[in-house]
């Protein structure tokens, strides 16, 4: 599984690069590299249902992210500035918090079961069940519509929510008149 | 948003129905091969895109788009909430797969799931082409 | 657990763009970077050393499948992260529209 690591090093430094660089379209194109390290490592990890997913709507972010940049400006100004006191103030605080995470995410760690080796309790009889009672060749479509349907209903229902937040923010102004 | 070259919109042309046509494919093979409602509909919505990027948002009807696009999603999301209520009217649990199942791996099994992808890709693709163009058909009123 | 750890590294440096810059779009970008290790992290969780994708291909076929329970999370969240970066995005759109700026310090100086 050496590929897996290299692609997870590969998505940490081009996220590094996406927060810090100072031209914002080379800051989105970095992001587009962050994700499609994501597909690539679904694929890995036996999950072809994700990385199609995963491959088309990371296209469709980084055409989203650079309609916005066209738009608006491409060069961020606020590294140019000079650090003042609460830049500084800011930064200790991430400096504690991301110190006290790291201590508590790696004691939670220790809990979980090893890597590749899940427990699978549920998903076992999920995968009986879901080939011989509901006939379903592809599982997790079994289980999103059959087994966790609320879930996918609830998921919908925010989709919806977004679409029409976007549709009335940009809506044009005085249109009526 | 401006148009393209004359390569492109060529391009294009030829390529667009093909996308839209795996899209479809994605979706009712859902139950059966990778992909699904949430993959075929970003699918779709991805084709719609291609053209607006193509040939640019002044050659598309805007208003037109809205209007289409909200009255897809709609009917998606009620498809998809009827399916699920049709178990409740045949005195069974919400979400209840009250169609014959079939045999497996043939294209007309496994109960509701071919029809509960069928809606979602039709609400998927319809919300994301309309935040698409919302988006890249905004005009700027800018006031000095 | 390495592969955990790269994950809470992503998310680390995402909330570290939220948190320390002040520019709205890099403000966005840390967001889809935390539902990028968030949904890495899920999709880690399920997997099963040398198992097979949760596809049954034919009728006589071992059962050794990862975990199908957190992919079926993971499908839903991705198309919703989409949707909510648009959202973040538009209500930039019209903030710049605005104030002319996407700092939101100068946007808060403005604002008085």
């Amino acid at each position: 599984m050496i590929e897996l690591y290299i692609l997870l090093i590969a998505s940490i430094g081009a996220g590094i690069v996406a927060v810090e660089i100072k031209d914002l379209l080379a800051s989105a194109i970095s992001l587009g590299i962050v994700g499609f390290s994501v597909a690539i490592i679904f694929i890995l990890v036996q999950a072809p249902d994700l990385a199609i997913v995963q491959i088309v709507v990371e296209v469709l972010t980084v055409i989203i992210f650079v309609a916005v940049i066209l738009k608006t400006t491409h060069i961020d100004t606020t590294l140019e500035n000079k650090m003042e006191v609460r830049d500084y103030l800011t930064k200790g605080v991430f400096v504690i918090f991301g110190i006290f995470f790291l201590i508590f995410s790696i004691s939670a760690l220790k809990e979980l079961p090893e890597f590749g080796k899940p427990i699978m309790k549920i998903a076992s009889h999920y995968l009986a069940k879901g080939f011989e009672e509901i006939k379903a060749a592809n599982q997790v479509a079994a289980v999103i519509l059959d087994f966790r349907g609320y879930d996918t209903l609830g998921e919908a229902t925010v989709l919806f929510t977004s679409v029409i937040g976007v549709l009335t923010i940009l809506r044009k102004i005085g249109k009526k008149k | 948003m401006r148009g393209m070259t004359i390569i492109v919109k060529t391009i294009t042309k030829l390529l667009v129905g093909l996308i839209f046509l795996y899209g479809i494919y994605i979706i009712t093979h859902g139950h059966l091969t990778p992909g699904g409602g949430f993959a075929g509909g970003v699918i779709i919505s991805a084709s719609f895109i291609l053209l607006i990027l193509a040939f640019g948002s002044e050659e598309i009807k805007e208003r037109i788009g809205y209007i289409y696009s909200s009255i897809f999603e709609s009917i998606g999301g009620l498809l998809f909430v009827f399916i699920a209520l049709f178990g409740l009217l045949l005195g069974s649990y919400f979400f209840y797969n009250f169609l014959p199942k079939g045999k497996v791996f043939m294209l007309f099994s496994s109960g509701i799931i071919p029809l509960c992808n069928v809606a979602i890709g039709i609400k998927v693709g319809a919300g994301l082409f309309a935040i698409f163009l919302a988006i890249a058909a905004t005009r700027f009123i800018m006031k000095e | 657990m390495v592969p955990y750890l790269c994950c809470i590294i992503l998310f680390l440096i995402g909330i570290y763009a939220i948190l320390t810059k002040r520019n709205l779009i890099k403000i966005a970008i840390g967001f889809c970077l935390l539902e990028y290790a968030v949904n890495l992290f899920f999709a880690l969780i399920g997997y099963k050393k040398d198992a097979l994708a949760p596809i049954y291909t034919n009728v006589s076929q071992s059962k050794n499948f990862v975990d199908p329970i957190p992919q079926a999370l993971v499908l839903t969240a991705i198309v919703i992260g989409l949707g909510t970066t648009a959202l973040l995005l538009s209500v930039a759109v019209r903030i710049y529209e605005k104030y002319k700026t996407l700092d939101i310090k100068e946007i808060k100086r403005l604002k008085e």
